[in-house]
């Protein structure tokens, strides 16, 4: 076979290759893809952080054991076969990383932004994470510890970010709009 | 393994491009890709999910770089549907494979793919003790990053038992071990040389502590 080049003409090649040998089928595929493409994302873990900024009982359950907590949603995806949940509060910020690959929660946060998966993000943020946060317009106090989260085992990592006031009175449907991924993963806060 | 994937702390990579890149998939052959590898599972490609990540670190160093995250997987599918002797070297073009001793070939456990495991031992460890990681480079998978070994942290919490990842990636057996978080100092890990009030956590295996 002549060089492929383009990762675009090597994994279309591949998959050719791989469905005339049956190893599986292309709606296989595409049904993954949907799952991925829209039902598995940070919606579902800004659900789990709305509720836990107004429901005590179930906060208390999240940072206790996040994996029990949120089995009622029997969200998709994987990649939480343990999941902790670490609380941002006026001492501690937390952010989180994976160093050594791209570890990250599927189930509640969806598949990584690509600066996630960056050589950049993942070499820098353990070292300078102040200087790496304020990249992403995100100025930490001096007087805060930045306590960075390296998912180097299996455990996936997601942060509780603190509420603004002006939710305290929002509905659960609008607070949890309010939640984006990035201050899931420690490098933005709620707005 | 001493590889170009172990890259916490490494300098030179410049600011963080936070343009960009939100939703699963950025290209459609990320998607065809990403459901590949899952499918490739259940095929036999790969034999667990410690094996699928040094199949990622076995790839060429530049190509890590150059060929972002779902080109890694693309990497990794190639080389692993060749050793796992599903496609012939010659069907595909490899850029990535990158095989410096010759595969390990093995066959998947009959353990669940979930990687929690009972261990009988207590653990050797309690909360708020200060441990050493070891200091060693050993050539294959692990999950020590080479900026915290040889370093002093307090133990964070206890997580039970999980598979080992050292032994798992090359057919050594589950060998479940007692999993920790450790929390280090910015200064333990990086002396003056980092930000002010930075603790970097990290979920380590028993084996690879050592009490102080």
């Amino acid at each position: 076979m002549s060089e492929l080049t383009t990762p675009a003409l090597r994994a279309e090649a591949l998959e050719d290759l791989l469905v005339e040998q049956g190893l599986f089928a292309p709606e296989q595929l595409d049904a993954i893809i949907e799952m991925f493409n829209e039902r598995v994302g940070p919606m579902n873990g800004a659900r789990v952080v709305a509720r836990a900024w107004t429901e005590p009982t179930f906060k208390a359950r999240l940072l206790e054991d996040a994996t029990t907590a949120i089995a009622e949603y029997a969200f998709e995806g994987g990649q939480v076969d343990k999941l902790v949940v670490v609380e941002n509060t006026d001492e501690v910020h937390n952010v989180v990383v994976c160093t050594l690959c791209s570890c990250y929660p599927w189930a509640v946060l969806g598949l990584p932004p690509k600066w996630y998966k960056d050589p950049a993000y993942r070499s820098r943020i353990v070292r300078e994470p102040r200087r790496v946060l304020e990249e992403f317009g995100l100025e930490i106090a001096q007087n805060k510890t930045i306590r960075v989260w390296d998912s180097s085992a299996e455990v996936r990592y997601m942060v509780l970010p603190q509420m603004p006031e002006r939710l305290a009175t929002a509905d659960e449907t609008a607070r949890a709009a309010a939640v984006s991924r990035d201050a899931m993963i420690g490098v933005a806060l709620v707005q | 393994m001493d590889g170009i994937h172990d890259l916490g702390g490494k300098q030179g990579f410049g600011r963080v491009d936070i343009t960009g890149g939100d939703g699963a998939f950025h290209e459609r052959w990320e998607g065809r890709v990403f459901a590949m590898v899952q499918s490739a599972f259940g095929a036999g490609a790969f034999i667990n999910l410690d094996h699928f990540r040094h199949t990622i670190e076995r790839i060429d160093p530049v190509a890590y770089l150059e060929d972002g995250y779902f080109g890694r997987w693309l990497g990794a599918l190639e080389t692993a549907l060749v050793e796992a002797a599903l496609v012939e070297a010659g069907q595909i073009s490899r850029r990535a494979a990158r095989p410096a001793e010759p595969p390990e070939r093995f066959e998947r456990g009959d353990g669940p793919m979930h990687s929690g495991r009972a261990v009988e031992s207590a653990p050797a460890f309690a909360v708020g003790q200060m441990v050493r990681t070891a200091d060693h480079g050993k050539p294959g998978h692990t999950r020590l990053p080479s900026y915290a070994r040889g370093r002093k942290g307090i133990i964070q919490s206890l997580h039970g038992g999980w598979v080992f990842p050292d032994t798992h990636a090359h057919g050594k057996g589950e060998q479940p071990e007692h999993l920790y978080t450790v929390r280090f100092s910015g200064e333990e890990l990086w002396g003056a040389d980092c930000d002010d009030g930075v603790e970097v956590c990290l979920d380590l295996f028993e084996s690879y502590l050592e009490v102080m």
